[in-house]
């Protein structure tokens, strides 16, 4: 195996870390905190000025494909608020495999300049690990769609231009495969949205649709192929963009409290923190074979449930330990006096819990590797 | 483009050549009837009609001249299938050792793990009742002896051929200074790791074959979702640990003044990425055994099914170099420095 990156690949690289250190500020991180959206629009939108962005999409063809794991690799492990641009690059993906052209020139350039983001509009309050079963009504009327219902756990949809959403539009096929996926401007008239606040901070919603009306444009991957859209998403999305290195600017927080309070030196923080270590090693190197076979033209949908799985139990196992390393300290929040980490060690403790529910909970993915890899029965 | 994570086409012939090698000449049954020695000559003698004993060594020295990676797939190999014949140790051990005998495989060279004690005794060296050449530390010094084998040891846990072995008495040559032994305990330290990735591997096999035929309650005891999820995180550490495993081989290979840039998550040190790679594999063996074991029921602590011996080899394996804490804390000095005072 061959784990190094091209000197093209390593400079890309070496000038994301450079606007990394410009942009993604103290002030910007207190930000994300504040406001619970975890976007970055200056980032953004100079990732998308020099191109990168472009670069890093899967599928347009315009640089290394393991660009795009590079990519969020670095902003994952710089803390920096890249969930709002994983969305929007990842839906920028999809609409390319699977739009028409029409919506590729309407959609894409508005997500690689870094100006549009993207919600996802899948959840419903009474369906999660089952979205399958999703009620949300999709209806034709003449040339045009009319849209029902709502969701839940609509991340982002505050600050969107776009939303992709999954609607059923035919009651009569199994549940699978009567979804149809619609993308669709957010200022669509018929859009409500409502704040969900959260343990983590992050601020999310619930949405509500009432007789929004759209036409066969807003239709992706086409009519009852919603269910293939859906696992399109889900490939790049568990474990490609992201989400499986959060446990790394912990450590170095951690670290940075640790070596200052004379606790570096105990036996029991130094093996915990080199294991810790070895975890997150073992959780990019998961990733990056996650993207090696995007990269090669795959679909990582079974990897990306393996790299998920661990990847989130390496991050709370390492937010658990350093909150108890830290004791009291680690109580304490942002921007009080004496706080582990400067705040984060007690934050990842409130924001880890949720890797493991949203994206596909670990047991649904648990689930998927057992029939999908060992081959055993199905359990429901 | 960046970045290969598939094994290599020859490195695939080589998987391909020695599974089937050991699936059959080593089935589990040749590791049982080979206890409590763990050493079985008839196997070493066509292991090495295949060149496995010099596979690593240098061309210009008769040897094979494979690549850290190949070994470790063939490391793989002798772990999937718990061959009781010493390789590891002895492509370990020929890291620094050229002489003809060790390369054809007529002679076996063994590691000792851990230095020698003030009466230079090596305690427990992991093939010592069997290695016809130890090489190790005596004082401050590698040093390599050549001795005659006792054939016998205490009976253990892993049913591994280990003895003490003297570091003084017999034929013996200082090769340099104790920091030359580095080099051949990073390779035992990988490819160990790499036995202990086809451990976790066989035994998650002999789990999930398990379950798909043991039925209770009118259905096969693998639609239970408790115990569909307990063998689920298997593959992902055992992916885990052989991708771990390869990019050490590759940072030992290929890598000079590597990276230890945890903060970043960007290590490319080779001796820290083969400890890492220890550590991991180690868990990942203990876990994959642990839990095939319990889901095969009573039958699973019966000494008649084959799981109990990976479960014994799992722990044997990794904890004859020392305790995992202790591994640890020297891969903490050399990811974050020691401890100063
Ligand atoms: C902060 C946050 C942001 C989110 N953002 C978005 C978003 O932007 N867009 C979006 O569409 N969704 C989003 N989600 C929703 C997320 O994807 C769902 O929460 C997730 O899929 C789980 O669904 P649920 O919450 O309904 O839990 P449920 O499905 O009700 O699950 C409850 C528990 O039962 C377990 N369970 C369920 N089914 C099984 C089974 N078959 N086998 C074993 N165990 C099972 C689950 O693992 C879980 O532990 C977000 C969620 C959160 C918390």
């Amino acid at each position: 195996m061959d784990f190094s990156l091209s000197p093209e690949v390593v400079e890309f690289r070496d000038e994301i870390r450079s606007i990394v250190r410009e942009f993604v500020t103290p002030e910007i991180a207190d930000r994300m905190h504040t406001t619970g959206v975890f976007d970055a629009p200056e980032l953004n939108l100079e990732l998308g000025r020099r191109g990168i962005l472009e670069r890093a999409c899967p599928g347009l063809g315009k640089g290394d494909p393991i660009e795009m794991y590079v990519m969020f690799n670095e902003l994952e492990k710089a803390g920096a608020p890249y969930d709002g641009l994983a969305v929007a690059l990842m839906i920028a993906a999809v609409v390319n495999k699977l739009g028409t052209d029409e919506q590729k020139e309407r959609i894409i350039p508005s997500i690689i300049s870094g100006e549009a983001l993207v919600c996802m509009g899948y959840s419903e309050a009474d369906f999660g690990s089952d979205v399958a079963s999703i009620k949300t009504r999709a209806v034709k009327d003449g040339d045009e769609w009319v849209i029902n219902g709502s969701k839940m756990w609509t991340t982002l949809a505050q600050v969107a231009e776009w939303l992709i959403l999954l609607t059923r539009t035919d009651l009569d096929l199994p549940k699978h495969k009567g979804l149809t996926m619609f993308i669709l401007p957010m200022n669509t008239p018929g859009i409500t949205v409502e704040p969900v606040h959260t343990l983590g901070t992050e601020v999310t919603n619930a949405t509500w649709y009432d007789d929004v009306r759209v036409g066969d444009e807003a239709v992706l991957g086409g009519e009852n192929n919603g269910w293939r859209t859906m696992t399109t998403v889900l490939a790049f999305e568990r474990g490609v963009m992201g989400g499986t290195n959060a446990g790394v600017p912990l450590l170095r927080h951690f670290h940075e409290w640790a070596v200052a309070n004379g606790v570096f030196d105990e036996p029991t923080t130094r093996e915990r923190m080199a294991r810790s270590v070895i975890d997150m090693q073992v959780a990019t190197l998961l990733t990056m074979r996650s993207a090696w076979i995007a990269a090669s033209g795959g679909m990582p949908g079974l990897e990306g449930s393996m790299t998920k799985v661990f990847a989130v139990e390496a991050y709370q196992r390492a937010s658990r330990w350093t909150q108890a390393t830290a004791g009291p300290a680690g109580l304490l929040q942002f921007h009080e006096e004496g706080a582990a980490g400067e705040g984060f060690v007690e934050y990842d403790a409130r924001h880890s819990p949720v890797m493991s529910i949203y994206g596909g909970t670990t047991e649904i993915n648990r689930n998927n590797i057992a029939e999908r890899h060992l081959g055993l029965p199905k359990s429901r | 483009m960046s970045v290969d994570l598939g094994l290599s086409p020859d490195q695939e012939s080589i998987a391909e050549l020695f599974d089937g090698f050991f699936t059959n000449e080593a089935p589990p049954a040749v590791a049982r009837a080979a206890e409590p020695l763990g050493f079985d000559r008839d196997l070493w003698t066509k292991v090495i009609e295949l060149g496995a004993p010099g596979m690593g060594s240098a061309p210009e020295n008769g040897g094979g001249g494979a690549s850290l990676g190949d070994l470790v797939v063939v490391a793989e190999t002798v772990g999937r299938s718990i061959a009781p014949i010493p390789l590891v140790d002895h492509l370990a051990a020929l890291s620094l050792l050229t002489d003809e005998d060790l390369i054809s495989g007529e002679s076996i060279a063994g590691v000792a793990v851990r230095r020698a004690d003030a009466n230079g005794v090596w305690s427990l060296v992991p093939t010592g009742a069997v290695a016809n050449v130890v090489i190790g530390i005596d004082g401050d010094e590698t040093v390599v002896v050549r001795s005659t084998p006792p054939m016998s040891g205490p009976r253990n846990h892993g049913s591994m051929p280990i003895a003490d072995r003297s570091a003084r008495e017999g034929t013996r040559i200082v090769l340099g200074p104790a920091s030359l032994f580095d080099v051949v305990l990073d390779r035992w330290k990988l490819l160990t790791a790499a036995s202990l990735v086809g451990i976790a591997d066989a035994a998650k096999e002999l789990g999930v074959a398990y379950v798909k035929e043991r039925e209770q309650f009118g259905v096969p005891v693998g639609s239970f979702q408790a115990v569909q999820h307990g063998l689920a995180d298997l593959p992902v550490a055992i992916d885990g640990g052989r991708l771990l495993t390869h990019k050490a081989a590759w940072a030992l290979d290929t890598v000079t003044d590597g990276l230890i840039d945890w903060a970043n998550n960007d290590i490319t040190d080779g001796p820290a990425l083969a400890t890492m790679a220890l550590l991991f594999a180690a868990d990942a063996a203990v876990m994959a055994t642990d839990r095939s074991l319990h889901y095969h029921g009573g039958y699973g602590f019966a000494e008649e099914y084959d799981i109990q011996m990976y479960y014994r080899r799992a722990r044997g394996w990794s904890l004859i170099l020392d305790d995992p804490t202790t591994v640890s804390l020297s891969l903490a000095d050399r990811l974050f420095g020691p401890v100063e005072g």
